[in-house]
């Protein structure tokens, strides 16, 4: 037992949780625990230069690391910045602990300066949040703020501290136990329907395993190599999963959905046996539910009871953790195909003709670069390296080209922003990711239209010497939006014309003391590339690409995965 | 479609009311009847919540409701199986010449008078909510001035041993 301030406790009970970074913006509410910081803290605090971008540091260091983030900001404004990266936790299931400061007690419900109700305004992106007023709470409130973010469904919470807590002294003791009857993720798995999910792997012609993000945050990547191999089952890959199996996995058939492939959105189409395993059945996944994997029973292994059959219903439910289900499923398989052993001969051959007649393809043209050679000169570098290259992206044309061109063929690999689709979260979650590996070079593929709402953290980079390499993908336009325009809106390009004319990203670069790189031609790229590796400080390269290039293959919204629009000149399907 | 009842136990706690009734909006579900209370526990509040939905998102309702930090037990009160009650105070509106023919009917009925004015008389009737209904009927004629239903609260029989068994009083 210690006396101390509020805003010490704080910082003692991170040490506590073994936080290492926090990253945040001080201001008025939040000023006592900055003192505290300046106090003494084994934490590392990051400076960033918007809340939102904070909040984008903290996601992409705990899903580079498996650890929770912590992002702190001050009221009202600084919490509603906070909004953004919250919700996408949310959408993401990323552990995130947001720490807020809050007017003083007495002034709350008065609308006084920066006051805003933090825990009413995220109360539908949060799996909890607390507003602490008293500050003999603060111990348990943080504490238990920190076993929510990471047990069960991994996902944000909110910690709202008013200012006069912060300030107050009192006897700080930190708790062993949390005191919340409510919250019971489940920790077991039952034992009768892993053993019905066995037999019907075990039985199925066509299985596919349907492997989502969730296999990342449940760290159980080594326990779905093991089925995979050990029950030789075919396996697709959303985009929130990548990395969880090796892209150069023999029976990894990539990302499924909209800009999926092709031959990933066969083998679900004519599969007789989905087994989804941490993902949910998301639109830009499945497209028409009643079209996806018509032919096929449904396992579905989650840990949150609330996704198994919240889309499509699920035959057998497997509710639990995802290590503990898939190690003791790998052992039932076992078992059970020891029973019956189907000859699934036929299926795989049939997948790997997909494989070889439907391959990503693009047109390359004379004297115009196209986005996707640029990306595949980034992963050509990237295997080259001797260190690790963990990519982080925004989100649009160059998300899906980076899904589908680059090789991760380790977790936590590639961190990207799926469920709230965050253009500008490359960036800051770049930054993020470099706090948690310092030894990885950290690449962020990003699009012109992202790079503009977030790139102010390249201050964050430099000075807090967190190098990243920022690739933009620069069109000149909003490129997914512009897609769609000319796709499904008769091209009237409404507002999606940025233009290569401003502004010049490599000088912008330099002048946030970054080195800055343009390329207008394939022949600059490679050196331009590896240059910017080996900057030795943050760098920025200008992509100068076809603005006119579109993402195929695409089930438009809606559609059948059997729909499916391909490149102009690509030979028709049926599926 | 079909109306369920769904009881639960929440944490008595500031916000813990908004966050059940944030999620019913957020998930676009349908709240008929809400009812609030303490219960046998001063840190604990029951909820007695009126949802008309499918069964799908019945199931949807009560897992994501299990989400909720607060929620301690979420569980349906199917019909065979729960006591439910509901208060309604009625303001009817009626001459002097009639009082005593107005009185006599709710006596039958089983309402209590609550309060007579010098044209209007309230009401307070206590049943099953389908009574309930059926007194606001009874009384409409003569012109309903104001309502108001607390909304249905209930609770397990423990006479409903096991799910689906018939209680063997059923009042």
């Amino acid at each position: 037992m210690a006396r101390m301030l509020g805003s010490d406790a704080i910082l003692r009970a991170l040490e506590h949780e073994g936080v290492e970074v926090a990253f945040g913006i001080p201001g008025g509410a939040i000023l006592p625990t900055y003192d505290a910081i300046a106090r003494g803290t084994t934490v590392r605090h990051v400076l960033a230069r918007h809340e939102q971008g904070a909040g984008h540091m903290a996601e992409g260091y705990a899903r580079a690391s498996g650890r929770v983030g912590v992002a702190i900001a001050t009221s009202g404004p600084g919490a509603t910045n906070l909004v953004t990266p919250i919700a996408d936790a949310w959408m993401d299931s990323t552990p995130l602990v947001a720490i807020t400061g809050q007017v003083r007690s007495n002034l709350i419900g008065t609308d006084a300066f920066q006051e805003i109700d933090a825990t009413g305004i995220t109360m539908p992106i949060v799996k909890h949040s607390w507003l602490v007023q008293d500050v003999e709470e603060l111990p348990g409130v943080l504490k238990s703020a920190f076993h929510v973010a990471r047990t069960g469904r991994q996902g944000p919470v909110l910690v709202d501290i008013a200012k006069d807590v912060q300030e107050a002294e009192f006897d700080f003791v930190y708790p062993d136990e949390v005191d919340l009857p409510g919250w019971k993720p489940p920790h077991k798995v039952h034992p009768r329907q892993l053993r019905e999910a066995a037999r019907a792997i075990a039985e199925a012609q066509r299985p596919i395993l349907y492997a989502g993000g969730g296999v990342l945050n449940a760290d159980a990547c080594a326990e779905l190599l093991e089925l995979v191999d050990s029950a030789h089952l075919p396996a697709v890959v959303t985009l929130m999963g990548k990395g969880c199996l090796p892209d150069s996995h023999p029976l990894n058939y990539g990302p499924p959905g909209m800009h999926g492939s092709k031959y990933a959105n066969f083998a679900l189409n004519k599969a007789d046996l989905v087994i989804a395993v941490g993902s949910r059945f998301d639109d830009r996944v499945t497209g028409k539910v009643s079209a996806f994997a018509p032919g096929a029973k449904v396992i579905h292994f989650d840990i949150d009871a609330a996704e198994v059959g919240k889309i499509r219903h699920a035959e057998i439910p497997v509710v639990g953790p995802l290590k503990l289900a898939l190690a003791q499923l790998a052992a039932e398989v076992r078992a059970a195909t020891a029973e019956v052993a189907p000859d699934r001969g036929p299926w795989l051959r049939q997948l790997e003709d997909w494989r070889e007649r439907f391959p990503y393809r693009y047109a390359k043209a004379e004297g115009v670069l196209k986005p996707q050679t640029a990306i595949e000169a980034l992963r050509d570098l990237a295997a080259t390296r001797e260190e690790d290259v963990v990519w982080t992206t925004g989100v649009g044309q160059h998300q899906m080209w980076a899904m589908q061109y680059l090789r991760c063929e380790t977790p936590r690999s590639f961190i990207t922003s799926g469920g709230l689709g965050t253009m500008g979260y490359g960036v800051p979650a770049a930054v993020g990711v470099k706090a948690a590996r310092p030894d990885a070079t950290v690449v962020c593929i990003d699009g012109d239209g992202c790079f503009q709402m977030t790139c102010q953290e390249l201050a964050t980079a430099a000075l807090e010497r967190l190098p990243i390499v920022a690739v933009v993908i620069n069109n000149g336009w909003l490129g997914m939006v512009r897609q769609w325009q000319e796709l499904f809106y008769a091209e009237r390009f409404a507002q999606t014309h940025l233009t290569h004319a401003v502004p010049d990203y490599a000088q912008l670069a330099e002048a946030y003391g970054c080195a800055g790189f343009t390329v207008e031609s394939e022949d600059q790229l490679e050196d331009a590339l590896a240059a910017a590796f080996d900057a030795g400080r943050s760098a920025v390269v200008d992509v100068r690409c076809d603005p006119e290039e579109k993402c195929f293959p695409m089930v438009p919204a809606g559609a059948a995965a059997v729909d499916i629009i391909e490149a102009p000149g690509e030979e028709a399907v049926p599926a | 479609m079909s109306a369920h009842t769904i009881s639960v136990r929440l944490e008595n706690r500031p916000g813990a009311l908004a966050r059940v009734s944030q999620l019913f909006s957020r998930r676009g579900y349908n709240i008929q009847s809400l009812a609030v209370g303490p219960t046998e526990r001063p840190d604990i509040s029951r909820l007695t919540l009126r949802v008309d939905c499918s069964e799908h998102s019945l199931e949807q309702i009560e897992k994501q409701m299990h989400k909720l930090v607060n929620v301690l037990r979420v569980t349906e009160l199917r019909p065979d199986e729960a006591v439910e009650r509901e208060l309604a105070l009625i303001t009817v509106s009626v001459a002097t010449d009639r009082r005593a023919e107005l009185v006599a009917l709710s006596q039958v009925a089983g309402a209590q008078v609550a309060d007579i004015g010098r044209d209007a008389i309230t009401f307070e009737f206590v049943g099953r909510p389908d009574q309930v209904e059926a007194f606001e009927e009874l009384v409409r004629p003569y012109g309903v001035r104001e309502l108001v239903r607390t909304g249905r609260v209930g609770l397990r029989r423990p006479s409903a041993t096991a799910r689906g068994a018939q209680p063997s009083v059923n009042v």
